[in-house]
C-alpha cells in the first residue's frame, strides 16, 4: 500500500477563484516541491463558507482536517511550513478542524460546532467542499451511485416515484410541486420519446445555490436524472445551464464523460438494457428561460417565450414529448432520499415542508455563503446566528427572499419560520433561495425600482400587460425616486400591480409586482417620504440628497477633493473644504474617501 | 464562409440549433458578424431573419463587435445592495462610455451582467476573464488602468 501523504485541498469554487485561488493552488504546489515535501495537492468546491474565501484545507495522516481561511500568499507559506512540513496548525489563519478525519488538535473549534455550521443540516451539500467534483471516485467512495443501482437493479419505474412521493419532496426550484407527483403524471403519459431536463438557469440575480451543485456535486445531479429517467421512461436528459456560469458547465461536461466511461450514462446502463444520455445545453441570457415552456422553446432553438399550459410539460413538452423539467436542488435531493428512505427525509422540516432547503444567504451580512437548513428553523437564526448578523455596526432592515418574484420581510418577522407556508403568508416565497440582507442604509423604493428595472427589460414580451405594465410601473418607481412623485401614485402603482399579476401569461409577469406591493405593505413611510417631502430616508435617491463637508470635524486632508470627479471641492490644505452643490454629480466618491465621517450625505 | 463548416456540421446533427450556431458564433468572433450570418442562412435556407429573430431575444449575443477588453459589472441583487451601481457609474464615467459601448479607441467595452453566481463576494467586477471580488470604485478603477498599460490611454 502507497504511504499515506499529507493532502492540501483548496476550495477551487467560483468565490474561491474570485478571491485567487489558482494563485495560491499553484504557490502550494511550487512551495511544497522547493521543500521537498511530499504531498497530495487537490481541489474542491464551494463547501459554503464564501466569505472566507480562499479556504484551503490540511490532513496530515491520522490527525483531523484542519479548514484554513482568507488564505493569502504568505498565509499558504507558513501553513505550509508549519502544518504541512512539521504537522503544527498554524492557529492565525485557522477556522476550524473535523474529527471525523482523526486525531484532533489542542484549541482548534470542531467545525460542525461553529456557528455558521450548527444549525445547518447537510444534505444536498454533503459532498460539497469534500470531494473533488472531477473524481467519480471520490463520488462513488461517499454512496455514490449506489440509489441508481437500487432503482434500476428493482426493476420497477414506479418504485422510486412512490419514495419520491411519500418522502414529501417539493420542487426546489421556487414553485414548490410535490416531485413524486410530477413523475407520476409523465409516468403515466404514453409516448416513444420522453425527456427528463434538468433546470440549472438559476435565474435569480443574486442566488448561487445550484452554481454551488453544479460545481461541486454534478454526478449527484446526474444520478438524480437517471433515476427520474428510469421512473417516468426517458432515455434523454437534457441540463440547461445559464452561460455565465462557466466552471459548472466544465465540472459537469467531466463528470458526464466520466459517468459514461462507467457505464453509468449510456446505451445499456449498467447492463440493464436502460439507455439514458444526457446533453449539455447553455442557456443565452434571458432570465424568462427559467420558466418552463420558455425553458423549452430555447432549447428548441426559438427566442425562449412562454406559452400557455395546459398542456403541461409532463404532456406535451419538449419536441412536443411528455417531459419532466427539474430544478437542479430537486435532482439532486433524488439520491439521497433513495438511499436513506422516505422517513429519513421528511424528518427533517415542517408538516408541509419537509427536508432541507439550500440558500445563498448574501448582502449585508458578515458570513455570506451557502448554507442548507431543516425547513423550519427562523429568520433571525439564519442571519444572526448562522451569517452572524449585519456587518459595521449597521441596523437590519429587511430580508429579500424569493428574487424578483418574491419581497422583503422586515426585522417584525424575523421570527417566522423558513417553510413555503409561513414566508408565504408573511408576503414573500421561499423562491428557489436566494436570501437578500438588507441594512438602514438600503432604500427600499430604490431596492422595488431595481427589481423592476430587471423584470420590465427581461420581459419575453408577449403579453401586453406585462411588456407594458411593468414599464409602467418602473417609469413610475423612477419617477418617486426622482422627488417627481405625485399624489395618487402609490394607489396607482397597487391598481396596476393587479392588472399585471392577473393577465400576464407566465410567472413572471405574474410576480413582477411582488417587490413593489410588498414593499408598500412593509415600508410604505419611505414611499410617502419620497412623495410628500422629497426625501430619501436612506440618503440613496440621489436627486433627492445632498453632499455638505462639516467644518468642524474636516482636516483638510484633499482626500475627497482629489477624488471628485467634478472639481466641485475646494479648500486650502489643513483647512476646511467646501463643495460647491452646482457642480456636485452626488456621486458619493467624497463621502466614501473621507476617513474623517466629515461628509455629510443627507 | 471560411471556417465555418464546423459549426454549420453541427446543425445537421442536431436539432434546435440556431441558439447553438450563434453560440458558437459568438464564442469565435466575440460576436455575431453579418457575413457570417448571411453564410449560414444560404447554407441551411433559413432565412437571416430567423437568426436574427432569436439573437436579438437572448442578452448574450452581440450584434456588434466588442472591444479588445470588455469590462462586466454585476447588476445582481447581492452587488446591488453592495454598491454596484456606484461602480458602474465610476467606470462609465472614467472611460466616458455608456453600458453597451465602446470606447473610441476600441480598448474597452463596458456591460453589466445579472449575477455569475459569486454573490457573496460581491461587489463583482470582471475584465476580460478575470473576476474581482469585493470591489471598491477606486479598486475598480486601479485595476482597469493596468489593463491600459501600453495600449494608448483607453480614454479614446
Ligand atoms: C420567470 C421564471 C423564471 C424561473 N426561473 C427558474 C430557474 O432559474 N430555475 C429553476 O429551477 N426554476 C425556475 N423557474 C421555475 C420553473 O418554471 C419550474 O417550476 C421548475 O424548474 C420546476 O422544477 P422543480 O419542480 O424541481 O422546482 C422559473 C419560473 C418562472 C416563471
Ligand atoms: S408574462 Fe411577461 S414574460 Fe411571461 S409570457 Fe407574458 S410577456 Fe412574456
Ligand atoms: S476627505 Fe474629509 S477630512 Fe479630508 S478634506 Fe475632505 S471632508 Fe475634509
Ligand atoms: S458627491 Fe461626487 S461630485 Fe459631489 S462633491 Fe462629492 S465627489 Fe464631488
Ligand atoms: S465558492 Fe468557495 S466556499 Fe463557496
Ligand atoms: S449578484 Fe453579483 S455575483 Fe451574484
Amino acid at each position: 500500500m502507497e504511504k499515506a501523504k499529507t493532502e492540501i485541498i483548496v476550495g477551487m469554487g467560483t468565490c474561491g477563484i474570485t478571491a485567487g485561488a489558482a494563485d495560491i493552488y499553484a504557490l502550494a504546489a511550487e512551495s511544497a516541491k522547493t521543500k521537498g515535501l511530499d504531498v497530495r495537492l487537490s481541489s474542491t468546491s464551494c463547501i459554503g463558507m464564501c466569505h472566507s474565501e480562499v479556504l484551503v484545507d490540511v490532513v496530515t495522516p491520522g490527525f483531523a482536517r484542519v479548514t484554513y481561511g482568507n488564505v493569502t500568499k504568505e498565509a499558504i507559506e507558513e501553513i505550509i511550513s508549519s502544518h504541512v512540513a512539521a504537522n503544527v496548525p498554524v492557529a492565525k489563519y485557522v477556522i476550524a478542524q473535523m474529527p471525523s478525519y482523526g486525531k484532533t488538535y489542542d484549541d482548534i473549534p470542531i467545525f460542525g460546532q461553529m456557528p455558521y455550521m450548527n444549525k445547518q443540516e447537510r444534505v444536498v451539500l454533503s459532498n460539497c467542499g469534500f470531494i473533488d467534483p472531477l473524481s467519480i471516485e471520490d463520488y462513488i467512495s461517499k454512496g455514490g451511485y449506489e440509489a441508481v443501482k437500487k432503482v434500476i437493479g428493482g426493476g420497477d419505474p414506479k418504485a422510486a416515484i412512490e419514495i419520491i412521493k411519500a418522502s414529501g419532496l417539493r420542487g426546489r426550484g421556487g414553485a414548490g410541486f410535490p416531485t413524486g407527483l410530477k413523475w407520476e403524471f409523465c409516468n403515466k403519459a404514453v409516448s416513444d420519446k420522453k425527456y427528463i431536463i434538468c433546470n440549472a438557469d438559476e435565474g435569480d440575480p443574486g442566488a448561487f445555490m445550484d452554481r454551488s451543485v453544479l460545481e461541486g456535486d454534478p454526478h449527484a445531479i446526474i444520478e438524480g436524472m437517471l433515476i427520474a429517467g428510469f421512473s417516468i421512461g426517458a432515455s434523454y436528459g437534457y441540463v440547461y445551464c445559464r452561460a455565465e456560469y462557466p466552471l459548472a458547465i466544465s465540472n459537469l461536461k467531466v463528470a458526464i464523460k466520466e459517468a459514461h466511461e462507467r457505464n453509468f450514462l449510456g446505451d445499456n446502463v449498467l447492463n440493464s438494457g436502460f439507455k439514458f444520455n444526457i446533453k449539455i445545453k447553455e442557456g443565452a441570457g434571458a432570465f424568462v428561460c427559467g420558466e418552463e415552456t420558455a425553458l423549452i422553446a430555447s432549447i428548441e432553438g426559438l427566442r425562449g417565450m412562454p406559452r400557455a399550459k395546459p398542456p403541461f410539460p409532463a404532456q406535451k413538452g419538449l419536441w412536443g414529448k411528455p417531459t419532466v423539467i427539474n430544478n437542479v436542488e430537486t435532482l439532486a435531493n433524488i439520491p439521497r432520499i433513495i438511499v436513506k428512505g422516505a422517513d429519513w427525509f421528511s424528518s427533517f422540516g415542517t408538516e408541509k415542508s419537509k427536508g432541507t432547503k439550500v440558500f445563498a444567504l448574501a448582502g449585508k451580512i458578515n458570513r455570506g455563503g451557502l448554507i442548507e437548513i431543516p425547513m423550519g428553523i427562523t429568520l433571525r437564526e439564519i442571519i444572526y446566528d448562522i451569517g452572524g448578523g449585519i456587518p459595521n455596526d449597521r441596523a437590519f432592515k429587511a430580508v429579500q427572499t424569493g428574487g424578483p418574484s418574491g419581497g422583503c420581510l422586515t426585522a417584525a418577522m424575523l421570527d417566522t419560520p423558513v417553510d413555503y407556508e409561513s414566508i408565504a403568508k408573511a408576503g414573500s416565497i421561499v423562491g428557489s433561495g436566494g436570501m437578500i440582507v438588507m441594512d438602514e442604509d438600503d432604500c427600499m423604493v430604490n431596492i422595488a425600482k431595481y427589481f423592476l428595472e430587471f423584470t420590465q427589460s427581461e420581459s419575453c414580451g408577449k403579453c401586453t400587460p406585462c411588456r407594458i405594465g411593468t414599464k409602467r410601473l418602473y417609469e413610475i418607481l423612477e419617477r418617486i425616486t426622482e422627488g417627481k412623485g405625485r399624489k395618487g401614485d402609490l394607489e396607482l402603482l397597487e391598481e396596476l400591480s393587479e392588472d399585471i399579476r392577473l393577465a400576464s401569461l407566465c410567472g413572471l409577469g405574474q410576480t413582477a409586482p411582488n417587490p413593489i406591493l410588498s414593499t408598500l405593505r412593509n415600508f410604505r413611510d419611505e414611499y410617502v417620504a419620497h412623495i410628500e417631502e422629497k426625501r430619501c430616508p436612506a440618503a440613496v435617491c440621489k436627486p433627492l440628497i445632498t453632499f455638505t463637508i462639516i467644518e468642524k470635524s474636516c482636516t483638510g486632508c484633499m482626500a475627497c477633493a482629489r477624488a471628485c470627479p467634478t472639481s466641485a471641492i475646494t479648500g486650502e490644505r489643513k483647512k476646511p473644504h467646501f463643495i460647491t452643490s452646482e457642480k456636485c454629480i452626488k456621486c458619493g466618491s467624497c463621502f466614501d474617501v473621507c476617513k474623517f465621517k466629515s461628509v455629510l450625505k443627507k | 464562409m471560411e471556417g465555418l463548416d464546423d459549426i454549420l456540421a453541427k446543425y445537421y446533427q442536431s436539432e434546435g440549433s440556431i441558439v447553438s450556431i450563434l453560440q458558437d458564433m459568438e464564442v469565435r468572433y466575440g460576436y455575431i458578424p453579418e457575413e457570417a450570418v448571411a453564410w449560414v442562412s444560404e447554407q441551411t435556407g433559413l432565412s437571416a431573419s430567423r437568426f436574427y429573430g432569436v439573437a436579438t431575444f437572448y442578452g448574450q449575443f452581440h450584434l456588434v463587435k466588442p472591444g479588445k477588453h470588455v469590462v462586466k459589472i454585476c447588476r445582481g441583487t447581492a452587488c446591488h445592495v453592495k454598491g454596484s451601481e456606484k461602480i458602474s457609474d465610476d467606470i462609465q464615467t472614467m472611460l466616458n462610455v455608456g453600458v453597451g459601448q465602446t470606447t473610441p479607441d476600441g480598448n474597452f467595452t463596458v456591460e453589466h451582467v445579472a449575477c455569475v453566481g459569486a454573490c457573496a463576494r460581491a461587489p463583482i467586477f470582471i475584465v476580460d476573464k478575470d473576476v474581482y471580488g469585493k470591489i471598491t470604485p477606486q479598486k475598480a478603477k486601479k485595476t482597469l488602468e493596468q489593463y491600459m498599460g501600453g495600449e494608448g490611454n483607453g480614454k479614446g
